[in-house]
């Protein structure tokens, strides 16, 4: 499994999250968990994907959907899930 | 397992975008043996060839890494065998010695590091004559080259101080300040003296590829005081344990991210992974102070009475959150408390709250020394001695690395400012204290092998 976090940050509007999954589908990225919030007026999602059966290469990906959410005046970042994994989960690191 | 969930997500790049964690150093430490030659040339080939192939992919690594962790990865640095030894069949004069530098230093700039260490001597039973030229050579050297670093290793506790390293130390650091004087004396900043040097340092001005060391490997550095002061901010008040958990616990987890990264490093680069540094490194930038977590916890400025202890404080708990974060630990590991890049120790050196005989006093609980403190352009060779001396003999009786990178800027008196530029940042000059040791330092020969280095 090669999985990815996507976290949006931004005012929200119509179509954030259609917009971001009609991408991921796009690409055969595959939606493993999605939450979103509210926090202080601004709009916060986070979905967990798996791109293990992607047709491209994360870099692309996370470059492409930078810019889909400049488009769409949100702040899209794209990170490989063990970042998170690392710092908030005992699990042992190879190595 | 449990899923991430958006709160760990949002902790995590909050420290990242608003608290300054970040990656400092991914260093390639590169064993320069196999290229040892008697032939000048031959060897500046050998070592440029060497550079330029192990760490053609360094940087673009480092970067990819960084992109996909979304964590800054500031520095790709290089570190090499002590100079001294791969240069020592070749090199026949000082001349000799800075030409294999500008060979080290071209090798960086093809790869696009930032730095590039290890134009070092180890001297602490004595220097050999290739020592000696090498130590030479160090003005000419850094004054005639962009990125690369210089460090000499003059005692430990096992061996004692070489004082004769120590004197020429003093004129060597004066004469580097000299040579870059319409810089504020910059080239001092890319020299640092050593008692108990390590192996597998990836900061600079003091890292080397020890000669322990196999061919290649990877050191990672962590950093991230403003996430340590943000973690404080939340228990203002709270008692001595609280304030400690809470620092252990951040500790972890930067570290944690230092070990990822430093694994995905050496799997990628196909170079063994070395060490973890448990580092809070401070940069100039706001919020990117460990002067600002000492007043977190309750100082109004470093320096203040209680200053020392609190750093104890800090550099104990970030090795003891930070150890059971990674597999191995090594380098340096504690606060570095630089002071011309961080802002709160700017602040309190040009408040004069922060003295250089309280710095000496921090340096005894922390990890290395007296760290890019600006002193007046005449302080004496001697002098510089005299401190360097004092910060060995710290380090020698406690068992501990100390280190000297202090800047007589030339031209410039206590009460003016040393501009040095990026994450080197900027320096008011303090005073040195009027006293002097030229006596003391004159004498020749070594201070001995303490009682605490007998151990066997």
């Amino acid at each position: 499994m090669n999985k990815v976090i996507i976290t949006v940050v931004g005012k929200d509007t119509v179509g954030i999250i259609a917009r971001i999954c009609t991408y991921l589908a796009e690409h055969r990225a595959n939606i493993l968990d999605i939450s979103q919030t509210i926090v202080q007026g601004y709009f916060h999602m986070m979905m967990i994907v798996d791109m293990s059966g992607a047709d491209l290469e994360f870099l692309q990906a996370a470059d492409e959907l930078e810019h889909l959410g400049e488009d769409i005046g949100v702040v899209v970042k794209c990170q490989r899930e063990e970042i998170f994994e690392s710092m908030h989960r005992l699990t042992s690191l190879s190595q | 397992m449990l899923r991430i969930d958006m709160s760990e997500v949002r902790e995590t790049n909050e420290m990242i975008e608003k608290e300054n964690l970040d990656v400092r150093t991914i260093t390639l430490g590169i064993g320069l043996h196999d290229c040892i030659s008697d032939d000048l040339e031959r060897l500046c080939t050998a070592v440029y060839d060497k550079i330029t192939r192990k760490a053609e992919h360094l940087v673009e690594t480092g970067e990819a890494i960084g992109r996909e962790f979304g964590i800054p990865i500031v520095n790709k640095r290089i570190s090499v065998t002590p100079i001294a030894m791969i240069g020592a069949a070749a090199c026949r004069s000082e001349a000799d010695f800075v030409k294999l530098a500008g060979s080290l230093d071209r090798a960086a700039g093809t790869v696009g590091v930032n730095f590039l260490g290890g134009y070092s001597a180890l001297v602490e039973m004595g220097m050999t004559r290739a020592d000696e030229l090498l130590i030479h050579s160090i003005p000419e050297a850094l004054s005639t080259t962009g990125v690369l670093c210089s460090s000499v290793c003059l005692g430990s506790t096992r061996a004692g101080i070489d004082m004769d390293a120590v004197r020429l130390m003093g004129g060597v650091i004066r004469a580097t300040a000299e040579k870059t004087a319409d810089q504020d004396s910059l080239g001092c900043a890319k020299l640092v003296v050593f008692c108990n040097a390590v192996d597998d340092n990836p900061f600079m001005a003091g890292a080397f590829h020890g000669v322990t060391q196999p061919d290649e490997v990877i050191n990672v550095g962590v950093s991230g005081p403003g996430v340590v002061k943000t973690a404080l901010e939340k228990v203002r008040g709270a008692s001595f344990e609280v304030l400690c958990e809470t620092i252990k616990k951040t500790a972890f987890q930067v570290t944690r991210v230092g070990q990822l990264v430093a694994t995905e490093a050496a799997r990628r680069l196909q170079v063994p992974f070395g060490i973890v540094d448990l580092s809070l490194a401070p940069t100039p930038a706001v919020g990117d102070s460990v002067a600002d977590i000492l007043c977190e916890m309750g100082l109004t400025e470093a320096g203040a009475p209680g200053t020392t202890a609190a750093l104890a404080l800090l550099n104990d708990q970030v090795k003891k959150g930070g150890l059971m974060a990674s597999s191995s630990v090594g380098g340096l590991s504690g606060a570095f408390i630089p002071v011309s890049e961080d802002q709160g120790m700017i602040a309190a050196a040009r408040s004069g709250a922060l003295t250089i005989e309280k710095l000496e006093a921090m340096t005894s609980v922390c990890s290395v020394g007296l760290d890019m403190i600006a002193v007046p352009g005449d302080t004496s060779a001697a002098k510089i001695s005299g401190i360097i001396a004092d910060e060995m003999a710290i380090g020698m009786i406690n068992g501990k690395t100390t280190a000297v990178r202090v800047i007589p800027v030339i031209g410039k008196k206590v009460g003016e400012e040393a501009q040095f530029g990026g994450l080197l940042g900027s320096a008011p000059i303090i005073p040195v204290g009027s006293a002097d040791c030229d006596a003391f330092i004159a004498r020749t020969g070594r201070i001995p092998r303490p009682v605490t280095g007998f151990r066997n």
